[in-house]
């Protein structure tokens, strides 16, 4: 079982790249898609926001243009597939993992990583699901997706182990998994973050890298809003899961529920600047160019957490190190 | 929007007086505290601020660790130490944010409250003139029934919505509806808000009122220990508790139940103990494992650790028998642990019954609960399958008479290297199984008698724990309700028919609506308002 989760793994990041793969190649050669009118049409004409993407009236299509369309949404919808295949894929793989340590696949740094990799997924096909339009930002989340499970199997992989006695507990699971769903929707949250940055760099006539991967992205505005709800929504489960679910555990395991822990420290951190985030977005004189910002810190202080702190610091969290 | 980015307002004409000068400038501060803008710009230093005590090792969290900083860092350690740069969280920079954070808190959601306590108590407002200006607008559209009782029923239908809602009659013989919904957000958020201060409060508190101890209770119904300072390896108290102020209790180890995998990892730990909870009262049994402590009252005892404790019998070249039991300490995940037992009082001559300090007797090693069977100097499992002892031994002066608190888990090097005290066995330590004795060249004899488990405990009281909680629930509930909910307003404006209209019954009903917060489903839910308000108008 142990195997097969292995090799599941290696051929998720391989489907994950496949589809990361056809939306690159819907984003180059669809210029003309569907998505790409969608996207290019904020910048001529006021368009309330959120409404349903649709072709303007007034849009004149090149005969050659239609096949290359064609040919782009082809490879975006084959790149949808596999992305949902990917998904059924890392799922298998966080299963067979979980049967083959007989416990809840997430007690070590790699398990983590897969668990809060697959809940992006997941994450991401909904809102997919919902909001067909925002197809675009498919090329950056699978290219996060490959990088966090890459960096997983690289850095971090451990065999199967069982879990020490201080974590089989109730309110560990608790924790874990909420904290898993949490960073999942962070994850999520911070590429329409990052691409309504750029593409407010694009609208704004720059054209330096990265502001060209700004020109087929949603109109900033649903990126912002976008943005937004994936973090607001996120927000409360972290709070819940790190810092109530966290020192309830902590309080009956070690007999305090808060000890400056590396990784309380930095899940502490992490709280207080998506805190920030949310507090700058409700403030109407700061920018939200300057907001978003903060919520990629955010995102930072997550992957400082996740990788960092496993990694460099010695501390009653890191079980990366203990082996399982 | 309720929150108003205050800034301090422009600077006024040229105050007259010097005091109304300082006022000014004090007012203005007090706004700039309170601006929203100073909040991110705390939350921001706050983040910040933390960062160090995760690099840096923390004496609250581990003490040995600073020490060792200290060692590796000689010059840069006493001036980071000077910083506050082991002891972050208590430092006063830290202090500093947090708590101009919090008045900032406290300046911005006082106001707040009250205003939201007022807006709780009026009514909406009445509508604009022109709806159509509005974000949302439904245009008008007649009904059968004369404006009043159209009216009537439009608020009627509102507040079966829970909207907050008002009808007033106008001077040109129309009606309005003003309703509004959303009150929760606020309500919610400063919910949020009031509850991070009762948390900070309560953390505060805890720690001026809470108090901790660690001991290592090795099992036996004469070792029991009772929860007084002194009993305690390590201790710390909260700065308004005395050492008279512990609760009563004494515990004793009868049993200690550990588990493992066949690798070695452990699966479970479970210790039995006996309690007393009143002076000469009864003792009681009791379990506790870890992840379930035990909860006595005003004390909680939490199972740390556990290890194997040597019993050594030790008789002298005159005879005299000496028993010791000592804990070993793990040093690894299969247990190998390491002690030393120490016999200062030994080698008395009968004669003179003087004791000789240089003839004092101590035994150094490790305690391997299962061998190694190709040699390796330490256990391959925790559990003792195939235990065994290895020591040396030394005689001489232990230099435990000279006042200063020395280590039990190990022997005192400048004894050593100063040669008052010296090694007497094999250049190899002595192999000892359960019930072996080893004879030393002197004559005297050492046997080990077998082992005790021990187990270490953290024993911790924080009162106000329940607060902290109570308002981190409190908080994380507020905290939901302003995320999810939205703030906005509906105005119905019901008119009698145009003049010119024959009939002269019925009326127009024309529709706004206004969302308060950024809310993208606004849209839907005005058009589902309006169309069900219109249903109601024609039964
Ligand atoms: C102790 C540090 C603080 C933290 C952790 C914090 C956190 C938050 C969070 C997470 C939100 C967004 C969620 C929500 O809308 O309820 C928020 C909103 C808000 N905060 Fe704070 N806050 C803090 C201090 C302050 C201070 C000092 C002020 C006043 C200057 C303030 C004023 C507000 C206001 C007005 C909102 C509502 C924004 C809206 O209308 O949506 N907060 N705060």
């Amino acid at each position: 079982m142990a195997d097969w989760s292995n090799q599941l793994m290696a051929v998720t990041v391989l489907t994950y790249l496949a589809a990361m793969v056809c939306y690159a190649a819907e984003y180059a050669f669809g210029d003309r898609s569907h998505i790409g009118r969608a996207a290019v049409r904020p910048a001529r004409q006021l368009v309330g926001a959120g409404a349903p993407a649709e072709p303007p009236a007034d849009y004149d299509v090149a005969a050659g243009a239609v096949a290359r369309r064609d040919r782009g949404a082809l490879f975006g919808l084959i790149g949808v597939g596999l992305n949902w295949l990917a998904f059924a894929l890392h799922l298998g793989t966080a299963v067979t993992r979980g049967l083959a340590a007989g416990r809840m696949p997430w007690g070590n740094m790699y398990e983590f990583i897969i668990a809060v990799t697959l809940v992006g997924s997941a994450v991401w096909l909904g809102v997919l699901t919902r909001r067909p339009a925002v197809r675009h930002l498919g090329l950056f989340v699978t290219l996060a997706l490959v990088v966090l499970l890459g960096a997983a199997g690289l850095i971090a992989y451990t065999p199967v182990g069982p879990l020490v006695p201080a974590l089989n507990s109730y309110w560990y699971i608790v924790h874990v998994s909420t904290i898993i769903l949490s960073s999942g929707i962070f994850l999520i949250g911070a590429v329409p973050a990052a691409m309504f940055l750029i593409k407010t760099g694009h609208d704004q006539g720059k054209r330096r890298f990265p502001y060209p991967l700004g020109a087929k992205v949603p109109a900033a505005v649903t990126l912002e809003r976008l943005t937004f709800r994936l973090h607001a929504f996120a927000f409360p489960l972290f709070t819940f899961g790190a810092l109530i679910a966290g020192p309830l555990w902590a309080e009956a395991s070690w007999g305090r529920y808060w000890g400056w822990d590396p990784k309380e420290v930095w899940a502490f951190i992490s709280w207080v600047v998506y805190a920030a985030y949310l507090h700058a977005r409700a403030t109407p004189s700061v920018k939200r160019t300057t907001a978003t910002w903060i919520a990629l810190v955010g995102f930072a202080t997550m992957l400082m957490n996740l990788f960092g702190v496993n990694l460099f610091f010695e501390g009653l969290h890191s079980y990366a190190n203990a082996g399982g | 929007m309720t929150a108003v980015d205050q800034r301090p307002a422009p600077a006024a004409e040229p105050p007259p007086r010097r005091t109304v000068w300082a006022w000014a400038l004090l007012r203005n501060s007090w706004r700039q505290l309170t601006s929203m803008r100073t909040a991110l710009v705390l939350l921001f230093l706050l983040a910040v601020a933390a960062i160090p005590g995760s690099v840096l090792p923390q004496r609250a969290v581990n003490a040995e660790k600073v020490v060792g900083y200290f060692r590796e860092h000689p010059d840069l350690a006493p001036f980071l130490d000077r910083l506050g740069g082991f002891g972050v969280y208590a430092s006063p920079w830290f202090a500093a944010i947090y708590l101009l954070l919090f008045t900032s808190l406290v300046g911005c959601v006082v106001p707040r409250l009250l205003d939201h306590l007022r807006a709780l108590r009026t009514v909406p407002p009445d509508a604009p003139r022109r709806l159509e200006r509005l974000p949302q607008h439904a245009a008008p559209v007649a009904g059968p029934r004369d404006p009043a009782a159209a009216a009537a029923a439009a608020a009627a239908g509102l507040r079966r919505r829970r909207f907050r809602t008002v009808v007033r009659e106008q001077p040109d013989g129309a009606w309005t509806v003003s309703a509004e919904k959303g009150y929760l957000k606020e309500t919610g958020n400063l919910f949020f808000h009031f509850a991070l201060l009762a948390v900070l409060v309560g953390v505060g508190f805890g720690n001026w009122y809470g108090w901790h101890g660690n001991r290592l209770l090795v099992q036996g119904s004469d070792r029991g220990f009772c929860n007084s300072v002194t009993q305690y390896d390590e201790s710390s108290l909260g700065p308004r508790i005395e050492a008279s102020d512990l609760p009563f209790f004494c515990l004793r180890l009868t049993d200690f139940v550990a588990t493992y995998q066949d690798t070695g990892q452990p699966k479970s730990f479970g210790a039995r103990v006996e309690v007393q909870t009143e002076q000469d009262g009864p003792w009681k049994p009791d379990e506790f494992r870890v992840n379930h402590p035990l909860r006595l009252p005003q004390a909680n005892v939490h199972l740390l650790g556990h290890g194997y404790a040597p019993v050594l019998r030790f008789t002298d070249r005159y005879g005299e028998q000496q028993t010791k039991t000592v804990p070993f300490l793990p040093r690894d995940q299969m247990l190998t642990s390491e002690g030393v037992v120490q016999f200062p009082d030994v080698n008395i001559d009968p004669k003179t019954n003087k004791r000789n300090e240089d003839l004092q007797v101590a035994f150094e090693g490790v305690y391997l609960p299962t061998v190694d069977p190709n040699g390796s100097p330490t256990s391959v499992f925790p559990a003792e399958r195939s235990p065994a002892l290895f020591l040396t031994a030394y005689r001489g002066n232990l230099g435990v008479d000279a006042g200063l608190p020395g280590s039990v888990y190990a022997l005192d090097r400048g004894q050593l290297a100063n040669g008052e005290l010296k090694q007497v066995s094999g250049a190899r330590p002595q192999r000892l199984t359960a019930g072996q004795t080893w004879t030393l060249d002197d004559g005297s004899k050492l046997e080990f008698l077998g082992t005790q488990q021990f187990a270490t405990l953290s024993i911790r009281y924080d009162p106000t724990q329940p607060l902290v909680l109570g308002g981190a629930a409190i908080g994380l509930l507020g905290l939901m309700l302003s995320l999810a909910g939205h703030r906005r307003r509906v105005w119905f404006r019901v008119s009698p028919p145009e003049a010119s209209e024959p009939g002269g019954g019925g009326s127009l009903m024309e529709a706004g609506g206004l969302p308060r917060t950024d809310y993208p489903g606004f849209a839907e839910e005005f058009e589902q308002v309006v169309a069900a308000v219109r249903d109601e108008r024609t039964p």
